[in-house]
């Protein structure tokens, strides 16, 4: 249905732009008064922060472009131009390659928000899906990143990812021609992966907004898990949310400050200050730290298809979580098992990512299958938990704070709302 | 909303400012500060890099190898540099009365030039020109043709240059035509005379601070 907006808005000029492109009304009914509910934690910053994250990494990648050299001659002399010639090239470097560990950090305690709280669970599903989507772009534009300063890490660490692919059967060998673009890693190579890494960030841009639309949809999950039963649940996005938001978003600045100025090259790794040299191979090629448990996933099988299928497997099983999970409670406060198996989780990982550091010998070969079969077991086990488990009683409302009285063995149920408390719905100041 | 409207005990917080106002704009202007302060990095990376500058340094030219009549072409700062070893035949051409009327600026007012090759040779030493040889019209590189001629490039060449875009006319001075495209004289860059066969492009004699970027059109 075509027709002009009917703009609320006063200002003659901004009315007549609103009337016939209303931005501003979407933004005010989107990021204005948007209901959301009252009762988020800080684990709700983290959404608002990958954003900024991404655009951060966009706008030092924009002008760290401008003086890279994507060739296999010259991209290591440009990068150290960039650090020494280049005016404030070292911050912008350092920023967008500290950028990166901030990105993965940010993301990984958003998926672990996402599954803690059961944010996969319908009607999100989709919502969880695009978001799977966006981290698997990450990971490859991290990737490609990584091999454009062309130093032995890049390099090597291009190559054994790269010869991944040469796993797959009948068409695998063929695949890697495609990445490598000839015979080796090597300029080819280069030029497509720094294409690529300019580009996927606008594609990540795009699934961002596929992200933030489902998510205006359906609405924000919250901690306690319950849809949100009427106004006096919620409360308008400005100025509560923005402003818990700009909380987060100083303390993540302040920690990526630390890193940028007092340790830039705390998570980098030192043959990567040397040039990439075809004939030599760093005595130990470790990953990125946001890669390691899948590096350690990868090498707990003795084959060569196998492991990189279970590595693959462990983060595409996310994408049928929201169907593996059949408990009708989203948040883990409310579900035992499921909450001990999240901390188990959790714990694996960092065991997972431990291994990966380690070079595949004594204990760690052991702890890497004991970690992989453990991450697999966790999800083959969700079916059942569900049926298994025995929820805690759920809150009637996000309003209603009795909850808290039935909690443990035995509780029958706290007093009266005191008066007031839930009868008026929070309104903009 | 109209104060009227509004109960008298409620009346007081709408008048004036009131501390949320101040919390408000002491946020804004902080982030406003934070913003600048980010951005000023990103806009001085676009500034030439240091290495880019330290290319751009002074370049010393061994004249002594132009035969008479000849021009070579050096590269400063991504420019053309034009140096002309003018003919005495040449030299005194560009004294000519004839020559001198149909040229816009003969006596080189407009500022495409140090005070040091303001004279009617545009140059240090007469027989040494030095330009940059881009056509003030819009950018292009004009031709050499030093020789006389009745027909070639041009009907009664007296020598000089012939852009080849939109055909702007210079003499040998680089000073140019009158009715063409071009609307000022080449501009000169810094140099100085090191030795009788040695100028350095790019660095002004003693006591001058002659600036390329100074001249109206390059």
């Amino acid at each position: 249905m075509a027709g002009l907006h009917k703009s609320e808005i006063q200002n003659p000029v901004l009315n007549w732009i609103d009337t016939r492109l209303p931005l501003i009304t979407l933004m005010q009914k989107e990021y204005g008064s948007f209901p959301t509910p009252k009762n988020f934690n800080y684990f709700w910053n983290f959404g608002a922060l990958a954003t900024i994250n991404l655009m951060v990494m966009i706008a030092t990648g924009v002008f760290l472009a401008m003086n890279y050299d994507p060739s296999a001659t010259g991209a290591f002399d440009s990068i150290q131009r960039i650090m020494r010639d280049v005016n404030y090239g070292w911050l912008l470097r350092y920023i967008h390659m500290n950028g990166a560990t901030m990105f993965f950090a940010i993301i990984y305690i958003h998926i672990f928000r996402g599954m803690y709280y059961g944010s996969y669970k319908a009607p999100r599903e989709l919502l969880w899906i695009t978001g799977v989507f966006l981290f698997l772009l990450l990971m490859a534009t991290a990737f490609l990143g990584y091999v454009l300063p062309w130093g032995q890490m890049s390099y090597w660490g291009a190559t054994v990812i790269t010869n991944l692919f040469s796993a797959v059967p009948l068409v695998g060998n063929w695949i890697v021609t495609l990445l490598w673009g000839g015979f080796s890693v090597a300029d080819p190579t280069l030029n497509r992966f720094f294409a690529l890494h300019y580009l996927l960030p606008f594609v990540i841009t795009g699934v961002v907004f596929l992200h933030v639309v489902a998510l205006h949809i359906t609405g924000s999950n919250n901690p306690l898990g319950i849809d949100v039963k009427s106004e006096q649940d919620t409360v308008p996005f400005h100025p509560y949310y923005t402003a818990k938001d700009s909380v987060g978003m100083c303390v993540y600045f302040l920690i990526f400050a630390c890193f940028v100025f007092f340790a830039p090259n705390y998570f980098g790794e030192p043959d990567n200050f040397i040039q990439a040299n075809p004939l030599q191979t760093p005595a130990a090629i470790v990953p990125e730290w946001y890669f390691l448990p899948y590096y350690a996933i990868l090498r707990a099988v003795p084959d060569k298809l196998m492991g990189v299928a279970l590595m693959f497997s462990s983060i595409l099983v996310w994408f049928i979580l929201p169907w593996l999970d059949t408990s009708p409670v989203r948040s883990a406060r409310f579900r035992p098992i499921y909450r001990a198996m999240m901390v188990v989780l959790v714990a694996d990982m960092f065991l997972l990512g431990a291994v990966g550091a380690h070079h595949p010998m004594g204990i760690w070969i052991l702890l890497g299958r004991v970690g992989t079969a453990w991450y697999f077991l966790h999800f083959c086990a969700l079916p059942f938990i569900g049926y298994l488990e025995k929820p805690l009683p759920l809150p009637e409302s996000i309003s209603n704070p009795v909850l808290r009285d039935y909690q443990g063995p035995g509780g029958s149920g706290g007093g009266p709302l005191p008066a007031g408390a839930a009868a008026k719905p929070m309104e903009k100041p | 909303m109209s104060s009227t409207a509004v109960p008298v005990h409620q009346e007081a917080e709408f008048q004036g400012t009131t501390r949320r106002d101040f919390l408000t704009l002491l946020a804004l202007a902080g982030a406003g500060v934070g913003v600048a302060a980010v951005a000023w990095p990103f806009i001085d990376s676009l500034e030439p890099a240091a290495d880019t500058l330290a290319a751009g340094e002074p370049l010393d030219v061994d004249v002594s190898k132009i035969a008479p009549g000849q021009q070579i072409v050096v590269m400063w700062r991504g420019k053309p540099i034009f140096l002309v070893h003018r003919t005495p035949q040449a030299i005194k051409t560009l004294q000519s009365p004839k020559l001198l009327s149909i040229l816009s600026d003969p006596n080189s007012h407009v500022a495409q030039q140090p005070t040091y090759a303001q004279n009617w040779h545009r140059s240090i030493l007469p027989e040494f020109a030095v330009m940059v040889g881009i056509c003030t019209h819009l950018g292009c590189v004009p031709g050499f043709f030093p020789n006389p001629s009745p027909t070639d490039p041009a009907p009664n060449w007296p020598g000089g240059y012939l852009c080849p875009c939109h055909g702007s006319k210079y003499d040998l001075a680089g000073r140019v035509y009158l009715g063409v495209p071009a609307p000022y004289n080449l501009p000169v860059p810094p140099y100085r005379v090191m030795s009788p066969t040695m100028l350095r492009i790019g660095e002004n004699p003693e006591g001058s601070d002659f600036d390329l970027n100074s001249v109206v059109q390059i």
